[in-house]
């Protein structure tokens, strides 16, 4: 139990960091744009392929660097040439239109490395077992990707609170027109945050890569997950999308390692009952519920606190 | 109350012509329904027309959110799905007991279960609009393709719920066993929920919706909770969702899990947007549009999806009011004899626009097959995708292409803006 206990809070917060990771970078987009990044998601999937077929050409480490680039200069294309002329035509548009972009982005990655799951491995120099609790080897790439989650969010935070540039981010969040007064270019701006936001998560594609399964449908499945974490979180919100995200990964985390069910804790109901909406809830185990966890949860919060845990503006 | 007044006595005011017009328009609609399968009578055409049929209801139930209420709803196959699984339980029940409820009546009991739905978890999701019921949406319908998965005595799991509609007691004699005898029970329920929806639009319910598309705040200062309203649309959005869902399960005899699916919900997005939201026929026209090119895209290529988003991404960035959106932006200009000085630039840019997409499709086509090797057959034109050439001709056709194209578009623009300011001049707005 405690072996369980101690396995799934490693890969909890491993994975609530690449969540993290993930929507700081739409938070930032969403909360500095007003538009909500529904090809966020597929940025990562980018990430992730790219991060493949470079690291075939020119090895793990170059293609740590490169990939991410690449992705961010596709985000800053899709700024200047799709979102900036849509703006006029308001928010929906420019949902719909990343909407879309989402929708193209998985069908050309399934055209071009097809849909079955990629064989995108873990660096030879981070192949090994890091350290054994309870006779589990908990491999060190998982450290690595941790090490580069935290890193890369400390970073973040630095950048945006105690630098000048972070300044002038943060005063065209909420002031556009003054930062322009003041000289600066407030769309050059939002291009460079879309495009550092795009890249982030084009990193979090190629480190989640090789842990996680490289497929075309990895974007889809991930990007509700990322919408129910900011918007759990708190529209707007980086402290509410770090809290949600951990919350997230840990309890998606646990509810997969977990194999109980109503049946294995108070017995199995009478078989005479049959088959019915009853006797499906008290089989089910908790392993099979984890994937609507987190919705159940957005469910719940929205019901008891609409604007989210640290959520502060309606919308 | 006294909104229904005024628009009554708006539409006793308009002149006599217009009101006949208006009337034409729908009798020419139900006209064509009942010819059309009569002209093209084969299986095929006749499980086409079904298809359009049931995407028609599905997509202007969602433009009761979209276009009416300004809701983005990223999960509105929630609906559709229910819906389906609703119907066929219903009429497993019917034949099971041997209620007296013949099969006509069975889109009803699907209109209800996605009544239900939007009545149990709708008061949540539209405490809110804009960008968090999309998020909502899109959670919640996440949400409800996952249970159905695990609840299996109700979704069936993995195969889902089959039924038989040639079981069901008898009406007029029809078994309702021919696609054509469904054919026509679809196109009454369509023509009874479009114009269920299109009175709907009428009411002070339908107005207020507007309203709060427009402007929420004023909504209220004048006394309405626009979470009411938006609350009460979704209940209509789901029930006419729901009676589609419950005609689909009736033309296919089955509901499963892929009907709660997001990627049912994403199809109808495209649909209405496509089609259009400001005016009511625009996502007739989409699902008209969309369920052709989804039949007639699939035969030719395994990428019909890309060209699905391909179009998307055009319509949002270049005419956000879809294809009906450009069709009445030449209504002023046809009222003012104006359209002519548009119509060259517009033949000029053909050439061009299309050489344009002739390369798009060619590199989609060249990418999608380099590893098979299939050979292209593009409009008669055989293509080699491993060779050097197609990659050339494809750059040539898509760069070139472009940049001519850009040239004339702008032509457009500028004899647009020409007949445009004549039509103004002459009193008809543009």
């Amino acid at each position: 139990m405690l072996e369980l206990i101690v396995i799934s809070t490693l890969n909890g917060v491993l994975f609530g960091m690449l969540l993290f990771l993930l929507s700081s970078g739409l938070t930032v987009i969403f909360s500095m744009m007003g538009v909500l990044n529904f090809a966020h998601a597929s940025f990562y999937m980018l990430g992730a392929f790219f991060g493949f077929q470079l690291t075939k050409w020119v090895g793990f480490w170059p293609a740590l660097l490169l990939a991410p680039l690449l992705v961010g200069a596709i985000g800053m294309a899709v700024e200047r040439y799709g979102l900036r002329n849509t703006h006029k035509h308001g928010h929906v548009a420019e949902l719909l239109l990343t909407f879309g972009l989402a929708f193209a982005i998985e069908e050309v990655v399934s055209m071009i490395w097809g849909k079955t799951p990629l064989d995108y491995r873990v660096p030879t120099l981070l192949d090994f077992p890091a350290f054994t609790i309870f006779s589990t080897n908990y491999p060190a790439y998982k450290l690595f990707m941790l090490a580069v989650s935290v890193t890369i969010f400390v970073a973040l935070l630095i950048v945006l609170k105690r630098t000048r540039v972070g300044l002038i981010v943060q005063a065209a969040l909420t002031h556009p027109h003054m930062v322009g007064h003041l000289g600066h270019n407030v769309g050059r701006v939002f291009m460079v945050v879309f495009g550092v936001g795009s890249a982030l998560a084009g990193l979090a594609g190629v480190i989640a890569g090789p842990a996680l399964v490289t497929q075309s449908d990895m974007a889809a499945a991930l990007g509700p997950i990322l919408f129910v974490v900011i918007v759990f979180g708190g529209l707007g919100s980086l402290p509410g999308a770090f809290i949600a995200s951990l919350v997230i990964g840990l309890v998606q985390t646990f509810a997969v390692a977990l194999n109980g069910s109503l049946a294995s804790a108070f017995g199995p109901l009478d078989p005479s009952a049959g088959p019915s909406v009853l006797t499906d809830i008290w089989n089910v185990t908790i392993a099979q519920v984890a994937p609507i966890v987190p919705y159940l949860l957005l469910v719940l919060v929205l019901i008891v606190r609409p604007v989210g845990l640290m959520g502060t503006r309606e919308s | 109350m006294t909104a229904a007044v005024t628009s009554a006595s708006h539409l006793a005011a308009k002149p006599a012509g217009s009101r006949l017009r208006f009337y034409a328009v729908w009798v020419i609609g139900v006209v064509a329904l009942i010819v059309l399968p009569l002209l093209f009578n084969s299986g095929g055409s006749l499980t086409s027309f079904s298809l359009i049929g049931i995407a028609i209801v599905f997509a202007l139930s969602y433009n009761i959110l979209l276009g009416q209420t300004g809701l983005l709803s990223f999960g509105h196959a929630v609906h559709y799905g229910l819906g389906g699984f609703a119907a066929c339980h219903m009429m497993n029940a019917v034949v099971a007991h041997g209620w007296p409820i013949p099969l006509p009546f069975i889109p009803l009991f699907g209109g209800l279960g996605g009544l239900a739905f939007a009545i149990i978890l709708g008061w949540v999701m539209t405490k809110r609009a804009g960008t968090v019921f999309a998020m909502i949406s899109l959670g919640i319908g996440e949400l409800v393709a996952s249970s159905s998965l695990i609840l299996r005595s109700v979704f069936g799991g993995e195969a889902g719920i089959t039924t038989d509609r040639t079981a069901l007691p008898r009406m007029f004699g029809w078994t309702f066993g021919p696609q054509l005898q469904v054919y026509y029970l679809i196109a009454f329920w369509l023509v009874l929920s479009a114009i269920a929806m299109y009175a709907l639009t009428r009411t002070p319910l339908g107005r207020i919706s507007n309203a709060v598309r427009d402007n929420p705040e004023r909504v209220q200062f004048i006394g309405y909770d626009p979470h009411v309203v938006r609350y009460l649309a979704y209940c209509f959005a789901g029930f006419f969702a729901g009676v589609a869902g419950g005609l689909a399960a009736i033309s296919f005899e089955i509901a499963n899990s892929a009907y709660l699916g997001a990627i049912q919900s994403g199809l109808v997005l495209f649909a209405t947007f496509i089609g259009g939201t400001a005016y009511f026929f625009g996502p007739i026209l989409g699902a008209i549009l969309v369920t052709y090119l989804q039949l007639g895209l699939t035969s030719l290529t395994s990428v019909w999806q890309l060209y699905f988003g391909i179009i998307f991404i055009g319509i949002v960035m270049f005419s956000p009011g879809g294809i009906a959106g450009l069709l009445m932006m030449h209504r002023p200009l046809v009222r003012a004899g104006t359209l002519g000085m548009v119509i060259p630039s517009y033949l000029v840019a053909v050439v061009p626009t299309a050489a344009l997409a002739y390369g798009v499709i060619l590199t989609i086509e060249t990418v999608a097959r380099y590893s098979g090797g299939d050979a292209i057959n593009l409009f008669g034109v055989a293509f080699n995708p491993q060779s050097p050439a197609t990659w050339g001709v494809a750059a040539i056709l898509v760069v070139a292409g472009f940049f001519v194209a850009r040239s004339t578009w702008q032509r457009i623009a500028g004899a647009w803006d020409r007949a445009a300011t004549v039509a103004r001049d002459r009193g008809y707005l543009a």
